[in-house]
């Protein structure tokens, strides 16, 4: 009988999972079908779910028209070169905190928190007046020197976490048995480190490929990465679903992997260690 | 003298980080500061002059600053609510064995990680739109009429973009905290007799007050300053119908180019944010020294 009741609610549970799953996945599900339809078809009332003509030409067209692959280009030099940036100032200090902790370090923490807690649009004004007197708008320079300022509390946040899991008997260990700082550095430490930098860098390029507040008021065309690409698509001209959909497909999927991947770092980065 | 020299270089590794943050914060925000006492157009440069609390006064009594600060306490409010509100039951559910668990997480984080200006496009053109989006033809189906939703209920559409974006944040924390609690006591209570509904009152909702906390806290954080969601889809209307504060200040200083008047705004969005920012910092301090 209790197996009977173990069956039947696993059984339950499945199928509401799944269709709440689905349910969830729906709208992404929805956009790479779209992805795949001619203009027509994507338009088209009654929709049509599979049994549609599938073709590929939305993908080139987005390309050959607005230049998809530069776009993608600044994307990635702007998430990828803002996340490198953050690391190389966060390392260093996220190691300090860790392992030459002083009276003062968790006041030093919860201030870089509270950094992140202030609204952009607090700053907007000056940061956009100083961006137009240094020709920085529309720059990917500066896209990449703005979104590194605001994600490095959350980067040195989470190295700080990681660090402090590293027990600090194996250093001592590696000492006692002569090793150098060097070697420690090499042999001890970097191993021990690598997965924590990886979920670090993981997060932070997600949080840089997706942000779009700076990205939207400090760039419009050269150095506009997917999100400002994407919403170029919002004009009324510019309506064109199938598109749209290839677009937003395209620019959304390598972050989709990324970010499967990268679940379980998510809550502790983005809890800032209150969640484990 | 090791341990010293060790300190230094401690030291030494922490200040580029501490300096950078120290000038991000404060540079911009004396500037926003002094800029709000000013009489400053970026449509008649050149005429700058110091008004006092003139801007702040202009900012705090338009009626677009009322209409603002109620639609971003909805939108907060709102989005709180439906994420925790479905969140919980979503984690329990996911909690329970489910056969493909693995998958159907995957699915249910999947709209997180979809960038603001995508959801908030597919949202309105492939689902919303009034004559060939799916929820219309739905509509139909059952003999309804297709609800225009950006034209009538502006303010709610924008709450269910949001909202499909951050329920996936809300179940993941949630879930994340119902697999640490303790099966032991779970047992236990289920062995004395208690029912699932107590079991889930007494013991499991209690476990899960510091996470929705948490939640709470920091969706709050971000969804104070949406912008990309209203940005893309209603552009503030129509008329105030869906500006919240981070829109006002944007086209106050972008649109209009009156700085002192937005940047009066800004400061307000940052005493604002820092009220939350307060009991945020509280929670995560608390933890820091377990």
């Amino acid at each position: 009988m209790a197996r009977m009741a173990t069956t039947q609610k696993v059984v339950v549970s499945t199928i509401g999972a799944w269709l709440a799953g689905f349910l969830i996945f729906f709208p992404i599900l929805w956009m790479v079908l779209a992805s795949f339809k001619t203009e027509l078809e994507a338009f088209a009332i009654p929709p049509s779910f599979l049994f549609f003509h599938w073709t590929t030409e939305n993908y080139a067209t987005v390309q050959e028209r607005s230049d998809y692959l530069h776009h993608a280009m600044n994307s990635i030099i702007i998430a990828g070169g803002s996340t490198l940036i953050a690391l190389l100032i966060a390392i260093p200090a996220a190691w300090s905190m860790a392992f030459s902790p002083t009276k003062r370090t968790k006041d030093i923490l919860l201030w870089m928190l509270s950094t992140k807690m202030m609204p952009p649009v607090g700053v907007l004004v000056p940061i956009y007046l100083i961006y137009k007197t240094f020709g920085l708008l529309d720059s990917r320079i500066g896209l990449v020197f703005i979104l590194c300022l605001g994600n490095l509390p959350i980067v040195i946040w989470m190295l700080f976490t990681y660090f402090k899991e590293i027990p600090r008997d194996i250093l001592e260990a590696a000492r006692m048995d002569g090793a150098t700082i060097g070697r420690e550095l090499v042999y001890v430490l970097t191993p021990m480190a690598i997965p924590g930098l990886a979920s670090t860098m993981l997060l932070n390029l997600i949080l840089a490929w997706n942000e779009a507040f700076w990205t939207l008021n400090l760039s419009t065309s050269y150095a506009a990465p997917l999100t400002t690409f994407i919403a170029s698509y919002s004009s009324p001209e510019g309506l064109f679903w199938a598109k749209l959909s290839s677009a937003s497909t395209l620019a959304i999927a390598p972050i989709l992997v990324l970010g499967w991947f990268s679940q379980k770092q998510l809550v502790r980065g983005l809890t800032f260690g209150a969640v484990k | 003298m090791a341990t010293r020299q060790t300190q230094l270089l401690a030291r030494s590794l922490l200040t580029p980080a501490v300096a950078l943050l120290f000038i991000w914060m404060i540079v911009p925000l004396a500037l926003t500061l002094y800029f709000s006492t000013l009489h400053y157009s970026l449509l008649d440069p050149g005429s700058e002059s110091f008004v006092g609390l003139e801007n702040f006064r202009y900012f705090l009594t338009d009626p677009a600053f009322l209409a603002s600060l109620q639609n971003t306490l909805v939108l907060v409010g709102s989005v709180l609510a439906l994420t925790i509100l479905l969140g919980i039951p979503l984690a329990l559910l996911l909690d329970q064995p489910v056969v493909g668990r693995n998958i159907v997480r995957l699915m249910v984080i999947a709209p997180f990680f979809v960038m603001p200006t995508v959801s908030a496009l597919v949202w309105k053109n492939l689902l919303m739109h009034p004559v060939s989006g799916l929820f219309a033809w739905i509509a139909k189906v059952f003999g309804l009429t297709p609800i225009d939703w950006f034209n009538d209920l502006p303010l709610f559409a924008v709450i269910l973009i949001v909202s499909w974006q951050w329920l996936p944040f809300a179940t993941l924390i949630l879930l994340t905290a119902l697999q640490s609690l303790d099966e032991e006591q779970k047992e236990a209570a289920e062995m004395d007799g208690a029912s699932a509904v107590s079991t889930f009152i007494y013991i499991t909702l209690p476990h899960l007050a510091r996470p929705i906390t948490v939640v709470i806290l920091i969706e709050t954080i971000f969804l104070l300053t949406v912008f990309a969601e209203i940005f893309v889809t209603t552009g503030g209307g129509p008329g105030l119908q869906t500006t919240n504060i981070a829109f006002l200040i944007y086209s106050q200083a972008l649109i209009q180019f009156d700085v002192g008047s937005a940047s009066a705004g800004g400061l307000v969005a940052v005493v604002i944010a820092n009220i939350v920012a307060f009991f945020l910092v509280r929670i995560v301090g608390r933890n820091l020294e377990a």
